[in-house]
């Protein structure tokens, strides 16, 4: 756990240090080859692929229940999923928001309105343009897991930010 | 086409002998249904006779459909035809009442399926006090044959509003959605059905999920929650047309709609930039009002019957809880203080004005569904599960039907349950099913 808290760190500072480059040339170049200079790791996903967003950067926080609140693990991803949309400033962004089963289907659908929107909100505090990113809220309707348990509930309870 | 068949009906309706006995002369054949748990009364429903091999098939399906709505009620216990001792073979035959006392039949129904020189049907029937030995109804329906099943519904909305005092609610139908294929990632359609689960069709194609259909009290229209193209919007669908129809396109989540007594406006929750608040929108000008402006989820609006006043869930509390308001926004109070971490949910108006249903949960893990007034007092449970929620009412306000949930993706299946907390019985349906929704009586 703590080992990956630490990899997700290193991967946001990596980005950071990327970013720093021009962006100008970044926009133009969506299909364009990683900085050569990157130092990528010897295998795995291209740093810009949709996959390497979503399996390195990390794709999705977890809430508590009834709350929409971002604890720090959830947070520090967000600094990441932010580092990696401005270095890629054309790609943008649906963030879905997402509830266990332990609520009326109606309030889930605003509590996952609410989680999307903190997700969004934070996002835009850390310098994404607000217009990149869009919400949804999915209430109960999807989740990842189907086990009556604490375990899953809080595997549900999420925000995904789905990059296009 | 419904109004066309009930002008048919209107039309060719016509009471067949006048109760010309004062009321307490059968006072015997009587059900209070408020009393709680009551005693099913006996009721004898012999096959309506007919004179072709159709018409006697009619018949037996006529009687069989009145039977069995009288049964479901919990109300009314048919008498097995096997015992009777009469044959009553047409609408004109004297009923033997000491033959039918015996079998200790509180009310008999006598009636016959006839073709008349227009092709057009006629089913007619008389409702007997067994004990007093008089009629309590009696009424005949001209019609297409095709539509013996409603007019059978019909029949048995008659027979349990003379005997109860209360307006039936056979002759209704029920939306839902249909629900298939895995948890995760769930095929989900819009269906209806009569509320004996007879003549079932879907009407969405299950290509963009939909949610918490329900009825217009005036008209052949469902409001509905749809993720067309992926886009969460408030529709509106004309079952008689199959046309569909957005609420409006605004910026952000529309969901939770539910229409106003008179059917010219919808109340739902739109939520801008991750706040819930309620509003109506008139269907006609399109006008939208927003009816709270709190930082906390403030969701499903249910209009009193009156249409004055309107209850809905919000957190502002902290937990979610019920508030009942002003139709205008004033006077926001809440109702709801349930013990420990009680979560109430999904209130509903009664149709009768006297009850809010909810669904309550967050204490020991189950889920439960009540009742209580709409000052918050009287509150009482009548149905529990691992997951029930989203209660609906009968229109005469006597019956809930909701969902319930098994645990670990389990089936879903809709159920009623009397106000009294007795007589719970599934709703049976061809695939799962939630978010049940009753039509009025149909006009």
């Amino acid at each position: 756990m703590k080992l990956r808290f630490l990899s997700v760190i290193a991967v946001a500072v990596l980005l950071a240090a990327c970013a720093k480059k021009p962006v100008e040339t970044a926009a133009t170049a969506v299909s364009a080859p990683p900085p050569a200079a990157a130092p990528a790791p010897p295998r795995g996903p291209a740093p810009d692929s949709l996959e390497y967003f979503n399996t390195v950067v990390g794709n999705m926080v977890n809430f508590a229940y009834d709350k929409y609140d971002l604890d720090a693990a959830a947070q520090t991803k967000l600094r990441g999923q932010a580092a990696w949309l401005k270095q890629y400033p054309a790609r943008t962004l649906t963030v879905e928001g997402h509830c266990d089963e332990r609520g009326t289907r109606e309030y889930n659908l605003g509590l996952g309105d609410r989680r999307a929107n903190a997700v969004r909100t934070f996002l835009i505090a850390e310098g994404v343009p607000t217009a990149r990113i869009k919400t949804i809220s999915y209430g109960k309707e999807r989740p990842i897991c189907v086990s009556s348990d604490e375990t899953c509930y809080g595997r549900n309870r999420r925000g995904t930010s789905v990059v296009q | 086409m419904r109004n066309a068949l009930k002008k048919v009906l209107l039309v060719c309706a016509v009471v067949l002998l006048a109760a010309a006995h004062a009321p307490n002369v059968y006072a015997q054949a009587r059900i209070d249904i408020t009393r709680g748990r009551v005693e099913p009364m006996p009721i004898a429903i012999p096959l309506f006779p007919g004179n072709t091999e159709e018409l006697k098939q009619m018949g037996k399906d006529v009687s069989e459909v009145i039977a069995k709505d009288l049964e479901r009620s919990g109300l009314f216990r048919p008498i097995d035809q096997k015992a009777f001792l009469q044959d009553l073979t047409s609408l004109d035959v004297q009923p033997r009442f000491a033959d039918w006392r015996t079998l200790a039949a509180q009310a008999l129904v006598q009636g016959s399926v006839d073709m008349q020189p227009n092709g057009q049907i006629r089913i007619a029937f008389r409702l007997w006090d067994v004990f007093g030995g008089q009629q309590m109804e009696g009424k005949g329906y001209g019609t297409d044959s095709g539509n013996w099943r409603r007019v059978a519904h019909m029949i048995a909305d008659l027979i349990y509003s003379t005997i109860t005092g209360e307006s039936g609610y056979f002759d209704t139908r029920v939306v839902y959605i249909a629900e298939s294929g895995p948890a995760i990632n769930r095929v989900k359609r819009l269906a209806i059905m009569d509320q004996d689960g007879a003549n079932h069709r879907y009407l969405t194609d299950g290509s963009a999920l939909v949610l918490t259909p329900r009825f217009s009290p005036s008209g052949p229209e469902i409001t509905y929650l749809s993720y067309f193209r992926n886009v969460p919007r408030v529709y509106m669908f004309n079952i008689d047309t199959g046309r569909q129809e957005v609420l409006g396109d605004f910026p952000g989540l529309q969901y939770a709609p539910r229409f106003s007594p008179d059917g010219n406006a919808v109340a739902f929750a739109a939520s801008l930039n991750g706040n819930s608040d309620v509003y109506t929108m008139d269907l006609r000008s399109r006008k939208m009002v927003r009816l709270t402006d709190n930082p906390a989820i403030d969701t499903s609006p249910s209009f009193s019957p009156k249409g004055d006043q309107i209850t809905f869930a919000s957190d502002r509390g902290g937990a979610q809880q019920i508030y009942v308001m002003n139709a205008d926004g004033s006077n926001q109070q809440r109702i709801s203080f349930g013990a420990g971490k009680a979560r109430y949910g999904t209130p509903v108006w009664s149709p009768r004005g006297d009850l809010i249903a909810f669904t309550r949960y967050g204490t020991d893990g189950n889920f439960y569904i009540g009742v209580m007034k709409p000052d918050g007092s009287g509150e009482r449970t009548l149905a529990q599960g691992f997951l029930v929620e989203g209660p609906t009412w009968s229109p005469n306000g006597r019956v809930l039907m909701y969902d319930a949930q098994a645990p670990n993706g389990g089936k879903v299946r809709l159920f009623s349950i009397d106000l009294s907390g007795y007589n719970q019985r599934e709703i049976l349906t061809p695939q799962d099913a939630s978010d049940p929704a009753w039509s009025p009586l149909s006009p």
